[in-house]
C-alpha cells in the first residue's frame, strides 16, 4: 500500500490570534506553528498500518520552504519521504487541486488527511480531493482498518457513527479515536535529516474563495459571580436576566 | 434560478440545524429575489416536509429512494447535484454538518461552485460582491470571504442563526428522482449505530450544554452533570483529557480539538478554562463556570460564576431549577 498523508502546519494551540493592523492578514509574530493536530492521527495511523502490512508513507505539504522543519517532523515520526508542493495554500480548492496532482502522479492507494485544519477550519480538501479523484472519501474517519485494498472504517454522523467498507484508492480524513498520535524520538530525529523531501511546482489555476478581512469576537463584558452559598440565585438569573431558559 | 437548501432529516422530522439552515436559506433567497427550494435528505414524512413552509420555504423535493435514509456520500452528492440542475440553482445551502461538509465539499468541484463552510451569518452583497462571515482559527476569531464564480455553496454554522417559525404556511412537496443506481451507494454503510443520547439531546444541535472536566473527579460522580442536564433539557459534554481517560465518550468532547459547540446556555464545572477548550465554546452566547479556583482561566470567559465546590454546587443547581416548575 502507498500512503499518502496530507499535512498543514498551524499555529500551535495555545496561540493568542491577531491580526495585521489591516486586520487583512494573521499575525504571525512570535508564533510557533506545528503539524495540524488531526493530521497528526493521519500521520500515525498510516505508519501503524505499514508497519502492520507493508508499504510506504508519504507525507504531503501545501507550503512556503518556511513548513520545512514540520515536514522533517513527520519524517521523524515515520514517514518515508515527504513532497512539498511550493506555494502558499491559498483556499481550500486551490490545496486539493495540489493533492489531487501529487496523489495522481505517484498512484497512492490511501490517502489521508486530518478532519479539518485548526486555523482555516475548511473541513473541505478530503471531498474536493476524492470528487477530483473520482474515489470515495469517507470523513470524518475514527476508525481505519485494512485488509489487503479493502478498508473497514468508522465515520461519525451526529448522533452516532456508520461503519463503510471501500476498496483503495480512497480518502479519508481522520480524527480521534484513531489512534494515540506518536511523537518523535532520537533515532527518527536523526534518519530524518537523510529522507528525502521532494520540492515540487504547484499546478492549477485561480483561487474560488478570497479571504478579505479577519475579525476577534466580541469580547465578554465581565463575570457576575453569585455565591455558592446562594447558588440556586443563578437560575433565577438564568431565566429573568439572561433569559436562556 | 433558485436557492437550493439541503434539509437533513431523522427519525421522520427535519432536524434542528436544518430548520435553520431553511430560515437561513429563505432570507436568501429574498435578498436575490428569488424563492427557496429545499432537497430532503434522511429519513422523513411528506407531511413534516410541508411544515418546511414556516421557515419560508416554497417547494421541497423528496426522493422516496429508500437506500437515502442512510447517509450514503455518492448518492447525497448526485441527488443534490440533480436537483441543483433542475432548479438551476446558483446558490446551494447546507448545515455545516458531518454531512454537510462530506456532501458540500464533493459537489464544489462537481458544480464548479465555490464554497464557504463554518459560516456564522448571513451573506453581504457588495455590488458584485458575495461576502460571507465564517469561523476560523477554531472558535478564536472570524473571516470575511468573498465567493467568486457563477455557483456558491454555503455550509451554515450550527446554531449561530435562528430558526424563524411563520405558523401555518406550507410547502410543496415535489416528488424527485435523481434516478440514483447501485453504483451510488457502493459506499453506502454496512451498519448505522446510534448513541443512546442523555435525554435524547445531540450536543452538535443543543441549545444548552452542562459540560464537565478533570474537577467532577470521576466518572462515577456524572450523576450531578447529568442531573443538571436532564432537569434543563440540556446535552451533556466534557474537556478532552475526560475523554482521553475515557471517563466519557469521544463524542462528547469539545474544544479545539474536539467539535465546536455553539448553544445559548454553556456550563462549565470543574474546566480550568485551557484556551483549546475555550476555543470550542467560546461562541455560546452565555456562559456560567462553576470552579473552586476563583483564578481559574475560564472565569475571564464567562457571564455567570460561582467559585465553589461542583460536588457542592450542582445539586442546589438543579433543584433550583426543578423547583422553577
Ligand atoms: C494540541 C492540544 C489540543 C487540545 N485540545 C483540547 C480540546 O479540544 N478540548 C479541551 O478541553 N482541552 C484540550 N486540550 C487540553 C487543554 O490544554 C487542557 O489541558 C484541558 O482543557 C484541561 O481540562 P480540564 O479543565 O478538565 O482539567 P484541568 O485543567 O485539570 O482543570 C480542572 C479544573 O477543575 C477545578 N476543580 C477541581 N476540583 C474541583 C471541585 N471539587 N469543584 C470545582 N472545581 C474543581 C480546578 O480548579 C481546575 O480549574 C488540548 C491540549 C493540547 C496540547
Amino acid at each position: 500500500m502507498k500512503f499518502l498523508v496530507c499535512i498543514s502546519n498551524v499555529p500551535d494551540t495555545t496561540t493568542k490570534i491577531t491580526f495585521t493592523p489591516d486586520n487583512k492578514e494573521f499575525n504571525k509574530a512570535g508564533v510557533q506553528f506545528v503539524i495540524n493536530p488531526w493530521d497528526e492521527y493521519a500521520l500515525t495511523r498510516a505508519i501503524e498500518l505499514k508497519e502492520a502490512s507493508g508499504g510506504t508513507v508519504t507525507v504531503l505539504n501545501v507550503g512556503e520552504a518556511d513548513t520545512e522543519p514540520n515536514i522533517r517532523k513527520a519524517l521523524a515520526i515515520g514517514a518515508d519521504d515527504a513532497i512539498r508542493v511550493n506555494a502558499a495554500p491559498k483556499d481550500a480548492f486551490f490545496v486539493a487541486e495540489q493533492i489531487a496532482a501529487v496523489a495522481k502522479e505517484g498512484a497512492y492507494d490511501v490517502i489521508l488527511m486530518g478532519k479539518e485544519s485548526i486555523d482555516y477550519n475548511g473541513f473541505q480538501v478530503h471531498g474536493m480531493v476524492g470528487e477530483m479523484l473520482g474515489i470515495p472519501t469517507v470523513a470524518p474517519a475514527m476508525k481505519l482498518d485494512l485488509s489487503g485494498s479493502t478498508a473497514t472504517l468508522e465515520r461519525e454522523i451526529e448522533g452516532g457513527k456508520e461503519i463503510v467498507t471501500v476498496n483503495a484508492p480512497f480518502v479519508a480524513s481522520c480524527q480521534q479515536p484513531m489512534c494515540e498520535p506518536r511523537i518523535p524520538n532520537m533515532r527518527g530525529i536523526m534518519t530524518a535529516r537523510t529522507k528525502p523531501l521532494k520540492v515540487v511546482e504547484a499546478v492549477g489555476g485561480a483561487p474560488r474563495t478570497q479571504v478579505t478581512e479577519f475579525a476577534l469576537p466580541p469580547k465578554k463584558e465581565g463575570v457576575k459571580l453569585i455565591p455558592a452559598e446562594t447558588a440556586g440565585d443563578l437560575i433565577k438569573l438564568l431565566r429573568n436576566e439572561a433569559k436562556v431558559i | 434560478m433558485s436557492v437550493l437548501i439541503v434539509v437533513e432529516c431523522a427519525e421522520g422530522e427535519v432536524k434542528k440545524s436544518s430548520l435553520e439552515v431553511a430560515s437561513y436559506g429563505a432570507e436568501v433567497a429574498a435578498m436575490l429575489g428569488t424563492t427557496a427550494t429545499a432537497i430532503a435528505v434522511g429519513e422523513v414524512t411528506e407531511a413534516n416536509l410541508a411544515t418546511l413552509g414556516e421557515q419560508g420555504i416554497t417547494k421541497v423535493l423528496h426522493d422516496a429512494e429508500p437506500r437515502l435514509k442512510d447517509f450514503v456520500n455518492n448518492a447525497y452528492t448526485k441527488l443534490i447535484a440533480t436537483a441543483a440542475e433542475q432548479e438551476q440553482a446558483k446558490i446551494i445551502i447546507l448545515a455545516n454538518s458531518n454531512i454537510g461538509a462530506a456532501v458540500g465539499s464533493r459537489l464544489s468541484v462537481r458544480l464548479k461552485a465555490s464554497l464557504a463552510t463554518n459560516v456564522v451569518e448571513l451573506p453581504k452583497l457588495n455590488g458584485d460582491q458575495f461576502v460571507v462571515r465564517r469561523g476560523a482559527f477554531s472558535g478564536k476569531a472570524f473571516s470575511d470571504v468573498v465567493l467568486s464564480g457563477d455557483r456558491k455553496i454555503i455550509a451554515v454554522k450550527k446554531n449561530s442563526t435562528e430558526a424563524k417559525h411563520e405558523a401555518g404556511k406550507t410547502a410543496e412537496v415535489a416528488s424527485f428522482s435523481a434516478q440514483l443506481s447501485d453504483a451510488d451507494f457502493a459506499d453506502a454503510p454496512s451498519q448505522v449505530i446510534m448513541q443512546d443520547q442523555a435525554g435524547g439531546i445531540l450536543l452538535p444541535e443543543a441549545d444548552r450544554v452542562v459540560s464537565g472536566g478533570r474537577g467532577m473527579k470521576g466518572p462515577e460522580n456524572w450523576n450531578l452533570i447529568e442531573d443538571l442536564a436532564k432537569a434543563l433539557g440540556a446535552a451533556t459534554a466534557c474537556s478532552k483529557p475526560v475523554s482521553d481517560v475515557d471517563w466519557r465518550p469521544h463524542h462528547e468532547h469539545v474544544g479545539q480539538t474536539g467539535i465546536t459547540v455553539s448553544p445559548n446556555l454553556y456550563i462549565a464545572c470543574g474546566i480550568s478554562g485551557a484556551i483549546q477548550h475555550l476555543a470550542g465554546v467560546n461562541s455560546s452566547k452565555v456562559i456560567v463556570v462553576i470552579n473552586k479556583d476563583p483564578e481559574a482561566p475560564f472565569f475571564k470567559a464567562a457571564d455567570y460564576g460561582i467559585v465553589g465546590d461542583v460536588f457542592d454546587v450542582l445539586p442546589k443547581l438543579t433543584a433550583a431549577v426543578k423547583a422553577l416548575g
